[in-house]
């Protein structure tokens, strides 16, 4: 078959980006990805987006994003799927051109989160739980991973202070990209000193909710001319799978099993094993997804993952790389085009233009997007296309 | 002379329960805000609800408890009827919530009650005669009130929340079957709320004699003499529970013992719980009583009036007690909270 | 004003109505019509005992707008004795300190008031820590 290939990438800032709007933050991202792509123009638009309908009284959000770049008579739609909304919309335009139906796509994500402040912007984050039955009791999205922290330190006795490494390092890593809400390292000490948000999460144990937009431009390799303006990375395979909506609805909640049947999977399409992954741009909405997802996906025994914190064996010259470019924690998370700065990130690194942060030799990246704590795995292994 | 309410059919208890929330403001602490602590205190500390506490979640509780007593199905139940001043609805029963909750719709009646704090035996006297006419088997008659004083006012010393609950069924299956009941009422004005008005205004003085001791003791006094008995046949007695003194004095003034009143007199840690004031009292002493022992219960409504009813003890209160919590395990749990905390948990502070 | 949607499930919510699987026996709460157990058709109703212990809890110090008036409160993960695990709050704690295993009870209170003052006032299900008894 066809390589399917990322021909562009672009995106902002991620942050506060209170003079912008929602189709202005999505026009910069997609401009720049067709601007990479030698001025390719997608037949499909694939346009994530987690809160606008109600942080910004905007539904139809892939309309409005394909009209607003200049694309008319092209198939245009929102993709949501909670934090993996940007991933899934990768996966819309992966199989639009795999299928044939376009020859080139476009996934953007696109988020506003500053559009509303304050307490409903708490509320507009719960619609990703089950409604009826975690919303309606409370529950928010760090109430919720705080329950699996908690029970991760009772259950494994896991250290509490251990968790500090994971934001350490996304602040450390996000230092060297230009594109990070919070480019300044931070000291362990400063974490112990943050806002419990509920316990024994604290502020930093929480990716902030940020504006931002990127785009990831795809193609089958055979539609395109031979010279193109940057060097094309392939998607070798995709795995996603889901689990249930509600954390209580599990067996044995501190068990990503969907991490580990979509690792699986995309390894399997990609024909590559995990020890011949270079890196991992994993989904760090909370800390405590970090050892959840690293034990899933295979790379920690059950129980073990926070001691991979405390090795060096994350950093950006350790075994297994991760946040390469800050994660979640630093670089922000921008909601539904998160999944896409992931993608984006690994891109540079794959393309060796990902500066000061630049993996040695990286040659095959693991990026995967979570909604909520693993209802939804989506998981992609990209590669320098031969 | 008055004749004696008596139903055709004997009837009694055959389920009961009880309901205090767990927090208490003390009334020392009230008078260190708006007395610098001085003077006399009527009683020692009140029950106040929690966040998420209303009348309708203290009827569910206290209900869930005679349901449990009784050990009947909530299905069998074809009234359910919730007595308070302080439903939290102005329009829309609280009656079909409780009656939701236990799981006793769809087929049953289902009515709110209002008659300041007689409301709960004004349910349990219609229960009477709906049980005793033979159109039913059981119905359930809640008194729960979470009470409001406004800040500052005597009121707010004893003002205070918690409730009981009686299926009210044959005399054959009763744990307590009824003697007979007699009501005492008149337009007496000595306390009252109007309509949208958050607090209420009472007579001061004028709620003593003319309305607490002249509505109980004329009920009582009636209810001896149309059953023909004396103090001394009744085993324990329970009067409505303002304040600690009232009850005490009404007790004593009609010649009954201070032992009679003691398992009953549940005001001082507990403080007035309205519609549930003098029928927590019962619950509280069916708690400790033994077959055979009789109990005569009077309430007081403001506005106003009074209910005396009597019922005599049967061998089934010794396997049905232990059913559900006793009215001194809630009262025994127990969280002191400040001012304050009372203050922003009542809904005493603006916030939009 | 969304009342329907709570009106649905007032018995799920008021007494732990969920369902039991007629061909593994599995109790199902909330309730889905299709046991995640053997993936047969369960719609049989059944009432769950009520009573449970902490898997998790937690403090929300940043509620939801919906909740705001409640601030802080402890939202708890409740494994059931009949078996599921649901989600909801801890009430009644006063000064007692939860902890993982604490055995808690189910309550039917307030939920929190929908819109406003002005609008329906939603009950539900909590736990609280099992209330001590002198005679059990």
């Amino acid at each position: 078959m066809d390589d399917i290939v990322i021909t562009g990438i672009g995106f902002t800032p991620v942050g506060e980006h209170w003079e912008v709007s929602l189709r202005e933050l999505a026009t910069d991202a997609a401009l720049k990805a067709m601007q990479e792509s030698g001025g390719l123009r997608p037949q499909a638009v694939y346009v994530a987006n987690q809160y606008a309908p109600v942080l910004s009284r905007q539904a139809n959000v892939g309309v409005l994003v394909a009209d607003f770049i200049g694309l008319h008579d092209v198939e245009a739609a929102t993709v949501e799927a909670g934090g993996a909304s940007g991933m899934m919309a990768l996966r819309a335009a992966y199989l639009a051109v795999a299928s044939g139906e376009a020859d080139v796509a476009l996934a953007l994500g696109v988020e506003k989160s500053t559009d509303r402040v304050g307490p409903d912007v708490e509320t507009a984050l719960s619609v990703v739980l089950d409604a009826d039955y975690e919303a309606e009791h409370g529950l928010t999205p760090a109430a919720q991973a705080a329950l699996l922290m908690q029970r991760y330190i009772h259950e494994y006795n896991a250290e509490r202070a251990a968790f500090a490494a994971f934001p350490v390092l996304a602040h450390r890593n996000a230092v060297g990209n230009p594109a990070a809400m919070f480019r300044r390292a931070i000291k362990e000490s400063t974490y112990h000193r943050a806002t419990m948000l509920s316990d024994p999460l604290n502020l930093f144990d929480a990716a902030p909710l940020a504006d931002g937009a990127a785009a990831v431009l795809v193609a089958r390799r055979s539609v395109l001319p031979p010279e193109m303006p940057q060097p094309l990375v392939r998607i070798a395979g995709f795995g996603i799978a889901n689990d249930t909506l509600a954390l209580h609805d599990r067996d044995d909640p501190l068990d990503f099993a969907a991490v580990r049947s979509s690792v699986e999977s995309a390894c399997k399409r990609a024909n590559c094993s995990l020890e011949e992954v270079d890196f991992f741009e994993l989904y760090d909405a909370f800390s405590i997804y970090v050892p959840l997802i690293l034990e899933a996906a295979g790379f920690a025994p059950r129980g073990e993952g926070w001691k991979m914190g405390q090795d060096g064996s994350l950093e950006l010259d350790g075994k297994l790389p991760i946040l390469t470019m800050g994660g979640l924690k630093a670089r922000g998370n921008p909601g539904g085009a998160t999944g896409l700065y992931q993608v984006a990130e690994a891109v540079m690194q794959l393309r060796g233009q990902a500066g000061d942060n630049q993996i040695p030799n990286a040659r095959r990246a693991l990026v995967q997007s979570l909604s909520g704590p693993a209802s939804l795995a989506a998981t992609t292994i990209l590669e320098p296309a031969p | 002379m008055p004749e004696l309410l008596r139903p055709e059919r004997p009837v009694g208890i055959v389920g009961y329960g009880a309901y205090v929330p767990r927090y208490r403001l003390p009334a020392k602490e009230i008078a260190r805000i708006w007395t610098q602590g001085r003077g006399g205190l009527p009683i020692e500390e009140k029950a106040v609800p929690g966040l998420d506490e209303d009348t309708i979640t203290i009827s569910i509780e206290a209900a869930r408890n005679a349901l449990a007593r009784a050990g009947i199905d909530a299905e069998l139940l074809r009234a359910v009827w919730v007595g308070s001043e302080s439903h939290p609805y102005a329009v829309k029963p609280s009656s079909t919530i409780v009656a939701e909750a236990l799981g006793a719709t769809p087929f049953t009646q289902a009515g709110d009650w209002e008659f300041a704090c007689k409301a709960g035996t004004e349910a349990m006297v219609a229960a009477f005669g709906l049980i005793g006419s033979g159109m039913a088997d059981y119905a359930l008659a809640i008194g729960a009130d979470t009470a409001q004083g406004r800040p500052g006012d005597a009121l707010e010393y004893t003002a205070a929340a918690g409730g009981a609950a009686f299926i009210i069924g044959p005399a054959e299956e009763s744990l307590a079957v009824l003697l007979g009941t007699l009501s005492y009422v008149t337009d007496t004005p000595d306390f009252w709320r109007r309509a949208q008005q958050p607090y209420p205004e009472h007579g001061m003085r004028f709620t003593g004699e003319p309305a607490y001791f002249q509505h109980i003791g004329s009920a009582a006094r009636a209810f001896l003499e149309a059953t023909n008995t004396t103090p001394q046949d009744y085993t324990y007695a329970i009067f409505h529970q303002p304040n600690a003194k009232f009850p005490q004095r009404i007790a004593k003034q009609l010649g009954f013992t201070p032992e009679q009143i003691a398992p009953g007199l549940v005001v001082p840690t507990v403080g007035n719980t309205y519609s549930g004031s003098a029928i927590l009292g019962l619950t509280a002493t069916l708690d400790v009583a033994k077959p055979g022992d009789r109990i005569l219960v009077v309430s007081f409504g403001s506005g106003a009036g009074s209910d005396a009813m009597a019922f005599e003890v049967t061998d089934l209160i010794e396997e049905r007690r232990a059913l559900a919590p006793a009215t001194q395990d809630y009262i025994r749990r127990r969280t002191e909270i400040d001012y304050a905390t009372y203050v922003r948990w009542r809904g005493k502070l603006v916030l939009k | 004003m969304d009342i329907s949607r709570h009106w649905r499930n007032r018995k799920q919510r008021y007494r732990l109505v969920g369902e039991v699987c007629p061909h593994c026996g599995a109790k199902l709460f909330p309730p889905r019509d299709v046991c995640p157990h053997c993936g047969m058709e369960a719609k049989t109703v059944e009432t769950l005992v009520g009573t449970g212990t902490v898997y998790a809890f937690t403090t929300v110090r940043q509620a939801p707008s919906d909740f705001a008036e409640q601030s802080p409160y402890v939202v708890a993960l409740i494994s059931l004795d009949d078996g599921p695990m649901l989600t909801a709050q801890l009430t009644d704690l006063g000064d007692v300190e939860p902890y993982v295993g604490m055995r808690v009870e189910m309550v039917t209170r307030k939920l929190r008031n929908a819109d406003d003052e002005r609008g329906l006032i939603i009950y539900g299900y909590k736990f609280r820590p099992v209330l001590e008894r002198a005679l059990a």
